[in-house]
């Protein structure tokens, strides 16, 4: 089969995203496919059209390949690829949406509010700040609607640290999300299939000397413990899946995605946020959900690619 | 875009074997961190992007003829030795010339104290190599060199930086700084330097300032490392002594230097100028490291200064660059918000910009890049400790005056648009 291998482009997460691809295309090639290997860019309809892969292996993270932009174009091309459809990617990509959807299905994510920034330009938005620090508590998160890798997220500890953590946000989107800071193990759970969704082991990601699981943790090799299935007790473990599967189904999830849960002190797990395209870097979770599952990366992604669809 | 149809071997090892490594790779390897601020700089390199961040020479203006008719010399006379490996510390009349060259920036050696290197970057390496063992403390300017930072960081040295103003290094905070240090037992082994036209900062060391730091070094029995890569893109005023001389051969002084600036970077040709029981282990770094620096990168350098005075061409780029650094002071001038502030640099590559406290300029390089397609190095990329999140480090050689103009005008207005949002945040309250 020719596989298109879609990665690179130009989000802030270019350079993770070309990590995931060379792994996706090293898989590929090993299970005996033909690898078309794609730097995305300007010229992607054109060579699309002229090559006419079977299928396209979508491993684009953030803006364009996140948010059911490249997603939205394979359907007009009509070449199936992997993962989610484009109202899913959509919804997934801007936390905003994604927690009202959480929440309107009842699956537990930390209280919030979302501010554009016309609201603090034109609305004195600011003015509410002393009520949304009551509301929430000290520490806060404050994290851009939309964006990955962790980039742009800052931990307010005090309000006169709330207005850079603000800027710092609005620097990567328009729109920022002011959330409840849960304390608590960082755990994810990656999710495969369409209809009959299954999950992998849970993983825990603990950050070795640092606040919380930043970009530096995620990708420098050996400064986060990533431990694969997680030490939970059963019950806890179930509870996490089922908080996982209810987020895939609600946000009408197809192929594979991850979910990024914190367990509280009281054995509860609140949904941060849901990745449409994991991370498949070396450093990332999901690859060590498969290896603890016992199957290769490579029939992962086989799976995968099987997986790839047509039609949101 | 690229496409890629090779047939190659194919890898087995699949992310889930890449762990394995961890726990294999050596304390130095493990110890370069990845970073957002990497990542976002690639973004840099797209040619959509007005970047200011590099620190390219121009290379336009070296002469074809020149090239062509040195390569021609070389190839007609020279050819077997400059295509064969060659001595470690370098060909000797090039070493010769260097010493000469070396007279211009107020700096005298003897050939036998001159060792060539694959850059000034090797130099750089070897010396810290050569002295710093995992912890030792190396004390360097805040900011330093970015480029410093991997290998500081590679032989796991422990930075403590000295603040800096527009006189240079301030030597006077470095004495109670020793003192701390050696209250707590740590063993400082270098202080790392570059006085003229400093990168990132752009700014030179005073003369009061140089001599009190060799007394230093002399009184505490210190070595300094000397990085001299700028001191000939000078654009008025007369070079002050360098360390080197100011040591009078009592041997606590290391310089390195290059011809990156003055001829061109693609010849990877600089130089260490180091007292003989310290070249001769920096001679053993070097044989460990590629055994000799590229032979036929030397021969041309050495043709050459053999046909042309390099002054000329120096004096050529200073104009160009000169002309690049008033655009940008006069861009900074128009664009920036009375609340930035910069250096006046009178040579070297860099001007360094600090915006008011709230504004992080990592953040601030993924806005740019977004909305205004124009880039510059964060300066948290000059420190080892977290410090320079409200600067940044600006290039001026690479780019011609309008696109800098443009360059400035761009950061400008993500700079203004910031600080009006912060405005509108109650400033912090």
């Amino acid at each position: 089969m020719k596989v298109a291998v879609l990665k690179g482009g130009r989000s802030f997460e270019r350079e993770v995203s070309l990590r995931s691809g060379t792994n996706v295309e090293a898989a590929l090639r090993r299970l005996g496919h033909e690898v078309l290997s794609l730097d995305v860019d300007r010229d992607l309809v054109r060579v699309l059209r002229a090559d006419r892969p079977d299928a396209a292996f979508i491993a684009m993270h953030g803006q364009g390949g996140e948010d059911g932009t490249v997603q939205e174009l394979l359907e007009i091309l009509g070449i199936p690829y992997t993962g989610s459809g484009v109202s899913a990617c959509e919804r997934a990509w801007d936390k905003v949406v994604a927690k009202a959807v959480f929440t309107a299905g009842g699956i537990p994510t930390p209280a919030s509010y979302a501010f554009s920034q016309a609201a603090f330009r034109e609305l004195g938005a600011a003015d509410a700040l002393g009520e949304i620090e009551s509301r929430l508590g000290l520490p806060l998160v404050v994290k851009p609607a939309r964006g990955g890798s962790a980039l742009g997220i800052r931990l307010a500890h005090e309000p006169g640290e709330v207005p850079a953590a603000l800027m710092a946000a609005l620097a990567y989107d328009d729109r920022l999300l002011m959330e409840r800071y849960v304390a608590g193990r960082e755990l994810s759970v990656s999710v495969v299939g369409d209809d009959n969704p299954e999950a992998l082991p849970v993983v825990e990601a603990i950050p070795l000397g640092r606040e919380f699981y930043d970009f530096e943790s995620r990708y420098t090799p050996g400064a986060t413990d990533l431990q694969a299935p997680a030490d939970l007790p059963k019950d806890v473990t179930d509870a996490v899946i089922d908080v996982a599967l209810g987020c895939y189904r609600e946000l009408g999830c197809r192929g594979f995605a991850r979910i990024d849960t914190i367990l509280d002190g009281d054995g509860q797990a609140w949904v941060l946020e849901l990745n449409t395209i994991p991370g498949l870097t070396d450093t990332s979770a999901l690859p060590r959900a498969i290896e603890a599952a016992g199957m290769s990366f490579d029939d992962f992604i086989g799976q995968v690619l099987d997986l790839a669809h047509l039609g949101a | 875009m690229a496409t890629d149809h090779a047939r190659q071997t194919h890898s087995q090892v699949t992310p889930t074997d890449a762990e394995r490594y961890d726990a294999r790779f050596a304390a130095r390897a493990t110890a370069i961190r990845s970073s957002a601020m990497r990542d976002l700089m690639s973004l840099a390199e797209r040619p959509d992007v007005i970047s200011l961040a590099g620190g390219f020479p121009d290379t336009s203006s070296f002469p074809a003829d020149v090239f062509e008719e040195v390569m021609q010399v070389v190839a007609h006379d020279h050819l077997t030795s400059a295509l064969q490996y060659g001595p470690t510390e370098g060909l000797r009349e090039l070493r010769e010339r260097i010493v000469e060259i070396m007279l211009h920036e107020r700096a005298t050696a003897t050939v036998d104290q001159i060792m060539i290197t694959s850059g000034g970057q090797q130099g750089i390496d070897l010396t810290i190599r050569t002295f710093v063992d995992p912890g030792d403390v190396v004390i360097a300017e805040g900011p330093t060199y970015p480029g410093a930072v991997p290998c500081l960081t590679s032989y796991q040295a422990e930075v403590v930086h000295i603040p800096m103003d527009d006189d240079g290094l301030q030597v006077e905070l470095l004495e109670p700084e020793l003192d701390r240090l050696a209250a707590l037992g740590k063993r400082v082994k270098l202080i790392y330097t570059i006085p003229n036209f400093q990168n990132p900062r752009g700014v030179t060391m005073s003369g009061e300032r140089r001599e009190r730091l060799v007394q230093i070094a002399h009184a505490r029995e210190l070595m300094i490392l000397e990085d001299n890569p700028y001191g000939q893109i000078r654009f008025d005023g007369d070079p002050l002594p360098s360390l080197y001389e100011l040591d009078e051969g009592r041997g606590w002084v290391v310089y390195v230097s290059t011809f990156s600036k003055i001829l061109a970077p693609g010849m990877r040709v600089g130089w260490v100028a180091a007292p003989p029981p310290v070249l001769r282990k920096m001679n053993h770094g070097k044989q460990s490291e590629d055994l000799c620096s590229g032979t036929l990168s030397q021969r041309f350098v050495l043709e050459y200064l053999r046909r042309h005075d390099w002054r000329d061409h120096v004096a050529r780029v200073n104009e160009i660059y000169r002309e690049r650094r008033d655009a940008m002071l006069t861009a900074l001038e128009e664009e920036f918000p009375t609340s930035a502030t910069w250096t006046r640099p009178r040579g070297g590559l860099f001007v360094w910009a600090t915006l008011p406290s709230f504004i992080d300029t990592q953040d601030l390089l993924a806005k740019s890049l977004d909305e205004q397609k124009v880039a510059f190095v964060p300066g948290a990329a000059a420190f080892l400790n977290g410090e320079g999140r409200n600067s940044m480090r600006l290039n001026y050689s690479a780019m011609p005056a309008a696109v800098i103009s443009e360059g400035i005008a761009r950061i400008g207005s993500v700079v203004r648009d910031q600080t009006d949002l912060f405005d509108g945040f109650g400033g912090g309250r």
